[in-house]
Parts: C-alpha cells; sequence; structure tokens
C-alpha cells in the first residue's frame, strides 16, 4: 500500500517567537488559510513546539491508526520497548470538509535504561519510528519529537486546523503546509509535516533527486516508505544534523549546495570546506523545486533550492520570524512588519529560540 | 594447404569512374589492392576498413559482404562454418580484435530514462547552470568538523573530471604513438583522463601526466617509482571484459626502439602480460600491492583495481574496496581489445549494465560504496549510456572503441595484424603517420563534448541541474522487455510502473 | 469605484471588477486586498486600478490596457504575458515578473525576485519595458527576446543583480546602473557603454519612473550605466548537427 508516490504541489507558512512567547494555533490558520487556492483540499497540516512543557522530558507519539487492531498491536509493541507514561486520544471536533479519520491517538513514552547500553537514546527512538511506519500494518507514526507534536490529515488546511482545534495548543514555533498531490489517496499520513524525532518539514515542491536521496539514506538505515519526496529532507537533516553533527549551516551547503562555479572562487578554507560536502554528500543534494520549513525544537529553517524554482517569502517584526510561499500569508496575521525581503536560492534563513523555553 | 575459406567481402572497382590516381593502393594496407595496369583488388585480404573508399577522390570504390550463400542452418551458420575451415587449415586459435559482437541481449537498450512534465518543472540546459563535474576517489562515511565549525577530516585523494567520460586503457604496442598523443592531448583539453593501458608511458606524452592514468599490470611494463609518481591515478590491472582471466602478448616485430624504451625490454621481444599478477593469488595480497603502490606515491594517489565483469563480480568488487582501493573499474563483456582468442572474447564475461548494477547494489547494502568510486566501461557506444550508467550508480564511464570510432577506426577487428590502415592499431611508422594526433584531438573533443551538451539535455528534462543527482537514481530509469529477474537485478521497474 | 476585499475570494473580486468595466466604470480602488490572484488579468480597457494591500500572484496577467498601481509589495507572476498597459508598483516585486509580456510597461520601486523579464519579446510596435528601483536576482533577462529592461540598484546593496544575467538573450536590451563584474554575465551577452540614443531612451522611462515614485532623477542619471545586448540572434545555431 506504500509502494506509489505522490507528487504534489503546495503552499506553506511558519512563524516563530525567539523569545518563546507561545503563541496560539488559530494564527497559523489564518495564515496557511490565506493560501487556499495552493492546496487541493487533499492534505493539510501543522507541526507545533513547546505544547507539551509538563511532559517535555517524554516523546510524545502522534499516533495514527487504520483500526483498532492496528491500535492494540502498536500499544503490545510499546509495551516492550518504552515505558508509557500517558496515552490518550487527540482531541477533534466534527469538521465540515474532514471525512474519515483514522484513530487519532497520543502517547507520552520514556526509553528504559536498560535499552540503552549500545545505542543512542535518539537512534533508538528512531528506529522504532521506522519500524512502526514499515512494519504494523494500520499503523503511523505523526510525530515522535518531545515537547512537539504534528496534526495532519486529508482535507483543507484550516479545516484540519480547525478538526485539531489547534486554538487550544500554545507553541513557539508552528509551521503549516497545505497540500495539492496530483491523485486521491486519501491517506492521512500523506499530509505534510514529515517528521522524526523532533525534526518537521512542510514542502512545496518536488524533489527530482528522490531516487539517489533515498538509496543514500537507505544505507544509514532509514526505510523509505511514505509514498513522499519530503521524507528524505527529515532524515536527512536527521543524519547530517543529529548523526554526523554537522552545524546547521554546514547541512545546508550540502542539501542546496552552491555551484562549482561560485565554490571554486571561495576564499581557501571556505572553498575545501564546500568542495569536500559535495565531494563527500554529493547525493544529499536536494535537486529540483523546492522550498521548506524545517521545524526543531531550537528554531526554524526556511530554505529553497539553489535557482529558485519555488517561492518563499520571509519577514520579521519585534522578536517574530515569519516564512511563507506568498507574502499575503504574512501580511494577513502581521500586517506591519519591519523587515520583508525574499531569500535568495539556495540561501537558508536561520531563525533560533533566543531564550530558554520552557 | 590450400585454402578453403571464401573471402569476406568483395572490393568492386567501377572502371569508368576510376582515373587510375592509385590512391587505394597506396592506401590498402592489407595489399588487397594492385595495380597491374588497372586497380585489381584482391578480395580475399579485404577487412573492410574503408581505408580505400573513404580516399577514392571519384567515388569508384564500392565494398561488399561476399554474397556467397550458404545452405540454410540455423545452428551451422557461416561464420561458424568459416572458422571451423580456419582451424581445419591451421590447427589454431582463433584470434581477434575489438569487442564481442554477439547478439546477446542489449541491456542498454531495453532502459528507458524518465522526463519532468508538470509535477516537476524540466531545466533549461543551455540557459541555466547544469554540471557534470564528478570527483574520482574515497570518500569518507562523513566529515567532522570541530567546535569552531573548521573542517577536521582529510579526504583522500580526488581527482576532477569536467565531464564522466574517461578515455579507456589501451596500451602504446596495442595502439600507436600518434594515438596516445591524440588522447592525452584531448583529455587535458576535455578536463577528462586517458589512460596508459599497460604499456608504459612515452615520454611524448609525460608533459600530460596531471591527466593520466598510469597502468600496472602483470607484465609491469615500464612500471618504475617515476612513472607511478607521474600520473593522475594508478590503475591495477586484473582483468579486462574482452579477455578476463587471459594474458597479452604484444609480439617481438611491434616492439621497435620508442616501445622498447616505453617498455623497458630490448627490441625485439616479446612483450608478454602474465595471466594472473605473480604477487596477487588472493585478494589480501592485492591489498599488498595497493598500499605498496600508496607507498610509493606517498598516498598522493587515487589507487584503481580494473576487473572484469565475471559472474562474482559483486563479492570480487566489495573485497576490492575493503582492500583499499579507491576506484573499481568494471569492463564487462563488450568490451574492446587489441588482441583476444574468439572464444573468450565472445563467451566469457557478464553485461556491464548487470555487473554494475549488481557491485553499486552490494556496496549499498555493505555501507561502503563511498568509500570507492566505480568507474564502467564495455561498449559504451554513445552519451545515452553514460546516463543510463551514471542512474544505475557509476561514477564515470570509459570509452575505448569509441574514441577510437572517432579517430578513424572501422571496427574492421583486425588489430591484431599490426596493418590498421587508419594508424592507430599498427606501429608501422608509414602507417602511424597517417593519424595526425592535433586532428585526432580535436575529433575526439568534438565528440566527447558533444555528449556532454548530451547529457546535460538528460538532466535538464529530469529537473536536476547536478550529475550527482542522477548518479545511482535508478528511480529515473525504466525497463522495457525485460523479465523479473533482470529488472531486480538492475534495480529498476518496468516501464508503466509510476513512483 | 471603492471595494473592500477583505475575505473576498479572487473570483468574487474579479467578477465585480469586470462587470463594473462592462458597464463603464474606469476607476476602482481596492483596499484590504490579502493575497487575491489575477486581478487586471486578461482586461482590455483604459481602466485604473488602485491596490491597497498585498495582490496575488499573476497580476495583470494578459492584461490588454489597465494601468494598475499597487500600493505595497507584489507577489510572483506579475504581467505574465502582459501585451499592454502600465503597472506601477509601490514596493518590491517577487519572481518571473514579466514573462512572455509584449507590450506596456512595469515600474517596480523596490527589487525585484529571479528571472524578471523571463522571455520578454517584442513584436512590431509592441516594445514592452520593465524598470525596478533596487536590485533583482539570478537570470535577469533570461531567455530575453526584445523589450527594454532597466534595473537602478538605488537601495545601496552591494549586488544590484545576481548571477547569469541575459543568459540565453537573443533581442532587446537591458541597462543596468553602474558596473558588471563578467562573471555575472549569461554566456550570450555582450557588455557596452551608453551612447546618446540610449541616454534618451532610458531618460524617457526614468523620468516617468522617478514621477511615480519620488526620485531625483539627476540623482539616477548620476552614475554611468551599462548597455547588455545579445551577441546574437541565434546563440545555439553551431549547437547541433543533423
Amino acid at each position: 500500500m506504500k509502494s506509489e508516490r505522490i507528487p504534489s504541489g503546495c503552499a506553506i507558512s511558519g512563524l516563530m517567537s525567539e523569545e518563546g512567547r507561545r503563541i496560539d494555533g488559530s494564527v497559523i490558520i489564518r495564515s496557511i488559510a490565506c493560501m487556499h487556492d495552493r492546496s487541493n483540499g487533499l492534505g493539510g497540516g501543522f507541526a507545533a513546539y513547546g505544547i507539551y512543557p509538563k511532559r517535555k522530558e517524554q516523546y510524545a507519539f502522534h499516533m495514527m491508526f487504520d483500526n483498532v487492531e492496528a491500535k492494540v498491536a502498536t500499544e503490545e509493541f510499546f509495551k516492550d520497548v518504552f515505558n508509557v507514561d500517558k496515552d490518550e486520544p487527540i482531541p477533534t471536533h466534527r469538521e465540515n470538509g474532514v471525512s474519515n479519520p483514522p484513530l487519532l491517538w497520543r502517547y507520552f513514552l520514556e526509553v528504559p535504561e536498560n535499552k540503552l547500553e549500545f545505542i543512542t537514546e535518539r537512534d533508538y527512538v528512531m528506529k522504532i519510528v521506522m519500524k512502526i511506519n514499515s512494519e504494523v500494518e494500520g499503523a503511523f507514526v505523526a510525530s515522535s519529537g518531545k515537547n512537539m507534536g504534528a496534526f495532519k490529515g486529508v482535507g483543507y488546511p484550516e479545516d484540519i486546523g480547525r478538526f485539531y482545534k489547534l486554538e487550544d495548543y500554545n507553541a513557539y514555533i508552528w509551521t503549516a503546509h497545505g497540500r495539492f498531490p496530483t491523485n486521491t489517496p486519501g491517506w492521512w499520513g500523506g499530509a505534510h509535516p514529515f517528521t522524526l524525532l523532533d525534526w518537521s518539514v512542510v514542502h512545496n515542491g518536488e524533489i527530482s533527486s528522490y531516487g539517489i536521496n533515498k538509496r543514500y539514506l537507505e544505507m544509514f538505515g532509514y526505510r523509505l516508505e511514505l509514498r513522499t519526496d519530503t521524507e528524505v529532507i527529515a532524515y536527512l537533516f536527521d543524519l547530517m544534523v543529529r548523526r554526523h553533527k554537522f552545524p546547521i549551516d554546514k547541512a545546508i551547503l550540502a542539501l542546496a549546495s552552491p555551484f562549482w562555479k561560485d565554490i571554486d572562487r571561495m576564499e581557501t578554507e571556505r572553498k575545501r570546506i564546500a568542495t569536500a560536502i559535495r565531494q563527500v554528500y554529493g547525493s544529499t543534494l536536494l535537486n529540483g523545486p523546492f522550498s521548506i520549513i524545517l521545524g526543531h525544537n531550537n528554531g526554524m529553517i526556511g530554505l529553497n533550492d539553489r535557482i529558485k524554482l519555488r517561492p518563499m517569502t520571509v519577514a520579521r517584526n519585534d522578536d517574530m520570524l515569519y516564512m511563507a510561499s506568498e507574502e499575503s500569508a504574512i501580511r494577513a496575521i502581521a500586517p506591519d512588519l519591519e523587515e520583508v525581503w525574499s531569500p535568495r536560492a539556495g540561501t537558508a534563513v536561520i531563525g533560533t529560540i533566543k531564550a530558554e523555553v520552557e | 594447404m590450400e585454402s578453403q575459406l571464401p573471402a569476406e567481402f568483395n572490393v568492386n572497382v567501377n572502371h569508368e569512374k576510376c582515373r587510375k590516381c592509385r590512391r587505394c593502393v597506396i592506401n590498402c594496407s592489407f595489399s588487397a589492392i594492385e595495380f597491374k595496369d588497372k586497380v585489381t583488388p584482391n578480395s580475399r585480404l579485404c577487412v573492410a576498413c574503408h581505408r580505400c573508399a573513404t580516399f577514392c577522390p571519384e567515388n569508384a570504390i564500392v565494398i561488399t559482404e561476399n554474397p556467397l550463400d550458404y545452405k540454410d542452418g540455423y545452428n551451422w551458420t557461416p561464420e561458424i562454418r568459416k572458422n571451423i575451415l580456419k582451424q581445419a587449415e591451421s590447427g589454431g586459435i582463433i584470434l581477434t580484435g575489438m569487442g564481442n559482437p554477439k547478439p546477446y541481449p542489449i541491456y542498454w537498450d531495453h532502459m528507458l530514462i524518465d522526463a519532468c512534465q508538470v509535477t516537476n518543472p524540466s531545466i533549461d540546459p543551455l540557459r541555466e547552470p547544469m554540471e557534470l563535474r564528478t570527483y574520482l576517489g574515497s570518500k569518507p562515511d562523513s566529515l567532522k568538523f570541530d567546535a569552531d565549525a573548521d573542517l577536521t577530516t582529510e579526504l583522500a585523494p580526488q581527482v576532477k573530471l569536467d565531464i564522466p567520460v574517461v578515455f579507456a586503457a589501451m596500451s602504446y604496442g596495442a595502439i600507436s604513438l600518434n594515438a596516445h598523443k591524440a588522447l592525452a592531448m584531448a583529455a587535458k583539453r576535455l578536463g577528462t583522463l586517458m589512460n596508459t593501458g599497460e604499456g608504459g608511458m612515452h615520454e611524448d606524452i609525460a608533459p600530460y601526466a596531471d591527466r593520466i592514468i598510469v597502468q600496472v599490470a602483470s607484465g609491469r611494463f615500464g612500471v618504475t617509482s617515476k612513472y607511478l609518481n607521474n600520473s593522475a591515478i594508478v590503475e591495477i590491472k586484473i582483468g579486462q571484459g574482452a579477455k578476463p582471466g587471459i594474458g597479452g602478448h604484444l609480439p617481438g616485430e611491434k616492439v621497435g626502439e620508442e616501445i622498447s624504451k616505453t617498455r623497458m625490454i630490448p627490441v625485439g621481444t616479446d612483450a608478454l602480460s602474465p595471466a594472473p599478477h605473480h604477487d596477487i593469488y588472493s585478494i589480501e595480497d592485492l591489498s599488498q600491492l595497493i598500499y605498496a603502490i600508496k607507498e610509493a606515491t606517498d598516498y598522493r594517489k587515487p589507487v584503481s583495481v580494473k576487473i572484469a565483469a565475471v559472474h562474482n563480480v559483486a563479492a570480487i568488487a566489495s573485497g576490492i574496496v575493503r582492500a583499499g582501493a579507491d576506484i573499481v573499474m568494471i569492463d564487462g563483456f563488450r568490451g574492446g581489445t587489441g588482441a583476444a582468442p574468439m572464444i573468450i572474447r565472445d563467451h566469457v564475461g557478464i553485461p556491464i549494465e548487470l555487473a554494475l548494477a549488481a557491485v553499486d547494489e552490494r556496496l549499498r547494502q555493505e555501507g561502503i560504496r563511498n568509500r570507492a568510486s566505480i568507474l564502467v566501461g564495455g561498449s559504451i557506444r554513445q552519451s545515452a549510456d553514460v546516463a543510463k550508467a551514471i542512474a544505475l550508480g557509476a561514477d564515470a564511464c570509459v570509452i575505448g572503441t569509441a574514441a577510437l570510432i572517432a579517430i578513424g577506426c572501422r571496427v574492421c577487428q583486425k588489430c591484431y595484424t599490426g596493418n590498421c590502415a587508419w594508424g592507430i592499431a599498427t606501429q608501422k611508422p608509414e602507417l602511424v603517420r597517417r593519424l595526425n594526433p592535433e586532428v585526432a584531438a580535436d575529433r575526439l573533443c568534438n565528440l566527447v563534448s558533444a555528449w556532454g551538451h548530451e547529457i546535460q539535455e538528460v538532466l535538464g528534462s529530469l529537473g536536476i541541474n547536478a550529475i550527482e543527482s542522477l548518479r545511482g537514481s535508478r528511480e529515473r530509469l525504466r525497463g522495457v522487455g525485460l523479465n523479473q529477474e533482470a529488472l531486480d537485478i538492475l534495480g529498476i521497474k518496468h516501464a508503466g510502473i509510476g513512483q | 469605484m471603492k471595494i473592500d476585499a477583505k475575505d473576498m475570494h479572487y473570483r468574487q473580486l474579479n467578477r465585480i471588477i469586470r462587470d463594473a468595466v462592462a458597464s463603464g466604470e474606469k476607476e476602482f480602488e481596492l483596499d484590504n486586498v490579502q493575497g487575491q490572484r489575477y486581478i487586471g488579468d486578461g482586461l482590455n480597457e483604459s481602466i485604473k486600478i488602485t491596490i491597497n494591500g498585498t495582490p496575488g500572484n499573476d497580476l495583470g496577467a494578459f492584461m490588454n490596457g489597465p494601468r494598475i498601481i499597487v500600493n505595497a509589495n507584489g507577489q510572483d507572476g506579475i504581467a505574465n504575458t502582459m501585451n499592454a498597459g502600465e503597472i506601477i508598483i509601490h514596493g518590491s516585486a517577487g519572481d518571473i515578473i514579466g514573462y512572455g509580456m509584449r507590450g506596456g510597461r512595469v515600474y517596480i520601486k523596490g527589487d525585484a525576485g529571479y528571472r524578471v523579464g523571463i522571455h520578454m519579446k517584442e513584436y512590431k510596435k509592441q516594445v514592452p519595458v520593465i524598470v525596478a528601483g533596487g536590485t533583482a536576482g539570478d537570470f535577469f533577462g533570461e531567455y530575453m527576446a526584445g523589450g527594454i529592461m532597466i534595473l537602478l540598484g538605488m537601495n545601496g546593496k552591494d549586488q544590484i543583480v545576481g548571477d547569469y544575467v541575459g543568459t540565453g538573450m537573443h533581442g532587446g536590451v537591458i541597462y543596468i546602473r553602474g558596473k558588471i563584474d563578467p562573471y555575472h554575465l549569461g554566456k550570450e551577452v555582450n557588455c557596452l557603454e551608453l551612447n546618446e540614443e540610449d541616454m534618451k531612451l532610458i531618460g524617457s522611462y526614468l523620468k516617468e519612473f522617478c514621477e511615480y515614485f519620488g526620485f531625483d532623477l539627476n540623482e539616477v542619471m548620476s552614475r554611468s550605466f551599462t548597455k547588455l545586448v545579445p551577441l546574437s540572434h541565434r546563440p545555439y545555431g553551431n549547437m547541433y548537427v543533423y
């Protein structure tokens, strides 16, 4: 069932308070709704950071189950691999435009210490996420990070947002996605954001280098079976930043690398680094049109492809950083802005949470 | 013994057109045309090298296959009957040249490339950047940065290619010095590499050394520490696609003054390459030789190991990578040669497409694909083959026969005679002179840069602008007319299946 | 006619405008515009539309006559395949401005994005013009086949224009205020100095530009310009064999 990949077009929006101020979910819904015509009602979703401060040390798994059997099987599995501190249904309310939701449940999990003799905690959790997604029939991990969560489904993003009652959540980073897939899989897991641990990606465009990005990631134990090119972005960041310990700006040099002609003109040390990165990480280059907003616990990154085939507007006001496919989607929630700009091709805008946030 | 072999070709001279300029007589290096009052062909000696027809100013010469029919026989083909006659008359092993011409499946021709429509945009290859630059050499598993974000990993030596097409190993001896010069000059201009083959490096091409792969084969001809260091890459030749498991034999009559100097053997002696390297009887011995070369070159040159594509190629390649090779060069069963027993050329080895797919996949499964670059050859005929090879996982392709065709070769398969009328596979000074290195280098540059443009067209239609986004991206290939087994080995889906 | 576009879908907004134009309305003022697409799309009449707020993509696409004034930034795809008319942006504009534009004028006070004037062309008396007061991204004038583009760089940023300027250019002319490192130019363009005729030509457009946006014409003209023209009308003539 998960074999066929679905191309799609899209709208993306993201906002972040550098001071770590919490903002309720109605704001991001208004922004993404402004770009209604960029999606076709077949997928919408949100990622929110800082929403579970009381359980911020626990992995919050947002799960989608096709049926009760899948839920039972997953919970049996959880018992073996985690300490389950709490589980509950994800609150929703009936919303026009949203139909046939799967069973939506969240779990607050801790990793038993005896499991970590030969593996780091996050590698351990990553393996479990991969295992559930590819082996437990009818179960899908929508998100698996700490103090964050993904809320997504089939429908227009504004309908999905109201369905999940996002106005009841307060987050210091919100990202959102409206999807325009090219057929009707009706699969809730296929909506953005795609996540792994605390990484989340909303993505506009299509990765033409998917084939080799996938084969490269498979060398490192990632399983790519989610019928979308977007998951490669989340996993590539996970591989490079978390596992290979790349500074974010160096990871960007691989994923949206400068052209050789520009590398050749760089000063010696930068040239050495950029050359080595392309030589070693050429298979990670994200080629083809994209603009993405990547969320993680400490910030938000906006990036578009190296010849800028997808749009992205960025704006600032006070401690707020905004990114969206269209300026109007930012103006819809922040009419007055200190600074508005379009980042250059292949140039990341890196937003970092300055304050210690709970 | 009187030969019963019929002529292969008929040379027909139109005497009404012929002005008796005798250019054909002078040009025929196989003595198939004489002048007795008029141009008189001896068709029995014709090899269809086209030299006479090409240079006839009156278009008066037509060469046709001898239309001598045989009684129908699907099993006993005319070629088999002729070979039996040859051996009955001589008692010899049938020798031949160039690559395997038999109608085995050509997998390149059963693979089709993807293109973008709507969901991804194609990219204009003429107006927008389209990068073909490729680096050959071992890559680490990851790069490490220190706390100041400075790069602390030192990379193994990397050799830059401006286009992922490299000239194949062809020794001075098998081909002429002028051919070597043309390849070296073209490699330099194109930003790619030529390969000395196993016959050493003549001093005339030494100025191009930074664009030359030097080979170390079982005969060790001309191999000195200077030779190893005066290079871009050092290649250990284990085998060759046209004759896996077989050595070489350059007859003494070809070993003149210059070849003697280059190979460092006396004039007139046979240059024998043993079948194996007698210091490599097992994989750990290969590692020993690799590191002997790395020590001799102070770890400044990537070391390549060239093997023929044989049944167990994936495991062999994995062993080679683990033995420390920076590059694995795989030569498919259609690869060319200056001379090989026909039984070996036509019946041993496996297709490069399958070998490449198996090797790339195996190295990925073992997590060591990055540790070596993969070069493939063995009948890369056109830029489409290059694009497909790279999509299957190759870093770059090597071309031998295609390069020789560009400079005049008509693939008459008579390289071993030393009579090459085009001045390529010969050491006879009067024939070698026919090949102008400058003109030949121009032709090589034209061919390879045309292929470069064509590969850029393919990348553009695939919506990608760097060759590394095609490399190993088998998702962009589909099979047509292949069975499931072949599709599985190639790691591609059948045409008609979406993503 | 004043229209409050708040929360209005583009279809409704554009329908109101089309209907009013049909009944003779000549002037529109749109308030609270928030990303509505296709404003002015395909209109043939000599009307004036003033936009307060951020108009959506494809502003003035296929437009053939109207004058549009935007009192904010514009988005992507402005003047797509436009035939005649005028678009004045009192802010910056996004990517792919004037794609395939065949006539009319676009004046941008601030910056313009990537691929501005891509495949702009001229036909007989129709000569399209784009003037931007700030900087522009890569592929400025890509495949340009005709028309005039002027880039001023008045906001003092270091790099006035991105890479691959005029790549594939085979017609028209680009004027850029200041010098350009040849590294940024496409392979198909030639760099020239301006002659008197050029100065007269850009002077007339820049006069208008300064009037619209309040720049000082003398200051704009105080720096020298670089003129870019195609090397050939058939840049790829030698690329193919038959």
